[in-house]
């Protein structure tokens, strides 16, 4: 298994969405080298012939009657938002300064 | 009724329903105690006095009029704050959720307050329940009751401190790899995480969403059980809760009490012991064995030979599931926004965001779970990781097949001092190594106090397992168990923990 580099968890985080400072990215590359380390013993375990599971217990598709419930309304939607304008979420740009 | 906060909540339920004792009055009483001893102990993040108050006020009124909606009508609770509370915030522990307020409730909390019980706060956990010492709250620790420079397990620390401190006869927590029993083990309190799918999941703030199951946080097994009863059954709210119609958990743990294990078959895991497991801790457990063995049991010892490898398999799953559940926190619809300075866009809000608002751990986390489903790495993670998952559930089966329950000791060690393995993440790990695989493959599981460690005078607990569905039989052995233990120390274990010196919040 390949070690993971300081340059791959920069890429990680970027896929992630998170803003790493220099050092947590000197702080988190390692450890997550051992962890990785450690959890690599698991390759080869299980063949080909074992089914992989998502769920420890059998699931089928679950519907509901299509009747109208109670939802939220639109005030308690937008309670806890960081920013609101006429009963929308208010978010900051989404293309980029060029476009 | 003598002390209120010392009783368990089945005495307290009785106390009521004979009219000794009024729900205001018990509440009061542990929010006296969360006053007295919660700057100690931490194991709260909000207190709710008077929507507690107004609540017991309102028990007390329905009883007199005669029409107490169940047993525990007026016993207070406290709840694990990754749970939805509508009006009460709800953090997960993290920077991320300060201040929210969910406009909803969890299902849990729901059924907690349709059946009466007024809610005393919200308790401190491991940041979005990523830990198992609760030092990963962005909040700060909570502490070991039994010791104030000890953790007091994760990432359900502060539910177990709770009860363990006398502040709160019940709580609810919530269990991933081992969130609500190995606590109780460190803490010489009870948990139980129930079958997968038998408690729902609608309002819990999701970690892992296949792993992930509430259960009850108490000081006796009967009380667990009657929470659970509780708690518990369908939900069309959750896809995943399962639709069947449950026993009688409080039932089961009253016929387990008369310790009469004849005709029970109980397995003992060979692989969760030996190396890394401490001396103390296996000591008591082979006592506990011993102990049911007396009470009639037959004890063989049963192999699971994938279990060897759960804690790594857990720990590409986990993650896995993680990463995609927190990207929803993307500071645009809840919870906190940093803007960077200048004219940033979504996406630099977000990284910023989610830069300020996770601490070290979940971040460890969301980015192994990133490289875990990258595309290269996927089947060598993530895919065989699934299979391992049906290897561990196969292990189950074979071993269900042969014996009724599988027991073990709760975790490797007895409570270790705060910040000892904080920056050594597998190191941490470890603890959850015999809890993991309960959830790996949805299988019941309790933690019952059996005695304390030899070299630290520390609590260890006895772990049993049932095959999914069987959730009564942990209660029925569970109990057992207590009442033998009770026998032989002539009261409860937490009558032994040191008194908590008065210390304001």
């Amino acid at each position: 298994m390949p070690e993971i580099s300081r340059d791959e968890v920069a890429h990680l985080a970027m896929l992630a969405r998170i803003d790493l400072s220099d050092a947590e990215l000197d702080h988190l590359a390692p450890q997550l080298s051992v962890i990785l380390e450690s959890v690599a013993s698991i390759n080869g375990v299980a063949g080909d012939d074992v089914p992989p599971t998502s769920h420890a217990l059998p699931l089928t598709n679950v519907f509901r009657e299509d009747v109208v419930v109670p939802g939220l309304t639109a005030e308690e939607a937008l309670s806890g938002a960081p920013a609101v304008e006429d009963q929308r979420f208010s978010v900051p740009r989404i293309l980029g300064e060029e476009a | 009724m003598s002390d209120l906060t010392r009783s368990t909540a089945a005495a307290l339920a009785e106390g009521l329903a004979a009219g000794e004792v009024t729900s205001v009055a018990l509440t009061e009483a542990h929010l006296d105690r969360i006053d007295a001893v919660d700057g100690a102990v931490h194991a709260f993040l909000h207190v709710d006095r008077d929507g507690a108050l107004a609540d017991a006020a309102d028990s007390d009124a329905r009883r007199a009029r005669g029409e107490a909606r169940g047993p525990l009508d007026g016993v207070p609770i406290a709840v694990k704050d990754v749970l939805t509370t509508r009006g009460l915030p709800t953090t997960c522990g993290s920077k991320i959720l300060e201040g929210w307020v969910p406009p909803y409730d969890a299902t849990v909390v729901a059924r907690l307050r349709e059946a009466g019980l007024p809610i005393l706060g919200k308790t401190n956990m491991d940041e979005f329940a990523m830990g198992s010492s609760t030092e990963h709250s962005a909040y700060g620790p909570t502490r070991n009751p039994w010791d104030l420079d000890r953790i007091p397990g994760g990432s359900g620390g502060g539910s177990a401190a709770a009860v363990a401190a006398f502040e709160a006869p019940l709580a609810i927590g919530t269990d991933t790899g081992g969130s609500i029993r190995q606590p109780g083990a460190v803490t010489g309190t009870v948990g139980v995480k129930p079958t997968y799918g038998g408690v729902s999941r609608y309002g819990l703030v999701a970690l892992a969403n296949s792993l992930d199951q509430a259960g009850p946080v108490t000081r006796t097994v009967l009380d667990a059980a009657m929470l659970h009863d509780v708690i518990g059954g369908h939900d069309p709210r959750d896809s995943t809760s399962i639709q069947q119609d449950w026993p009688s958990f409080t039932e089961a743990a009253r016929a387990g009490a008369t310790a009469d294990m004849s005709g029970v078959k109980v397995g003992v895991i060979t692989e969760l012991a030996g190396e890394g497991w401490q001396g103390g801790v296996m000591a008591r457990f082979q006592e506990s064995v011993d102990l049911l063995v007396a009470a009639g049991a037959e004890v063989v010892e049963v192999s699971c030979p994938s279990f060897v490898h759960a804690l790594a398999t857990y720990y590409l799953i986990l993650p896995a599931e993680a990463s995609s559940n927190l990207a929803k926190f993307d500071a645009m619809r809840y919870g906190l926004r940093v803007t960077p300075e200048g004219d940033p866009s979504a996406e630099e809000v977000m990284r910023a965001t989610r830069d300020a608002g996770f601490g070290d751990e979940v971040k460890r986390r969301i980015i192994l779970g990133t490289y875990a489903l990258s595309s290269g790495y996927y089947d060598a993670y993530y895919g065989q990781a699934q299979k391992i998952r049906t290897l561990i559930s196969r292990d189950f089966d074979a071993a269900f097949a042969d014996v009724d329950v599988l027991v073990s000791p709760t975790a490797p060690t007895t409570a270790f001092k705060l910040g000892e393995k904080l920056d050594d993440p597998m190191a941490m790990y470890l603890n959850d190594l015999a809890t993991i695989p309960a959830n790996l493959a949805g299988v019941p599981g309790i933690s019952v106090p059996n005695g304390l460690a030899d070299e630290d005078g520390l609590p260890s607990g006895f772990q049993v397992l049932a095959p999914a569905l069987a959730d009564d039989r942990v209660y029925r052995v569970g109990a057992a168990l207590e009442a033998l233990h009770a026998d032989q120390w002539g009261g409860p274990l937490l009558d032994k923990a040191p008194v908590l010196a008065g210390a304001a919040r």
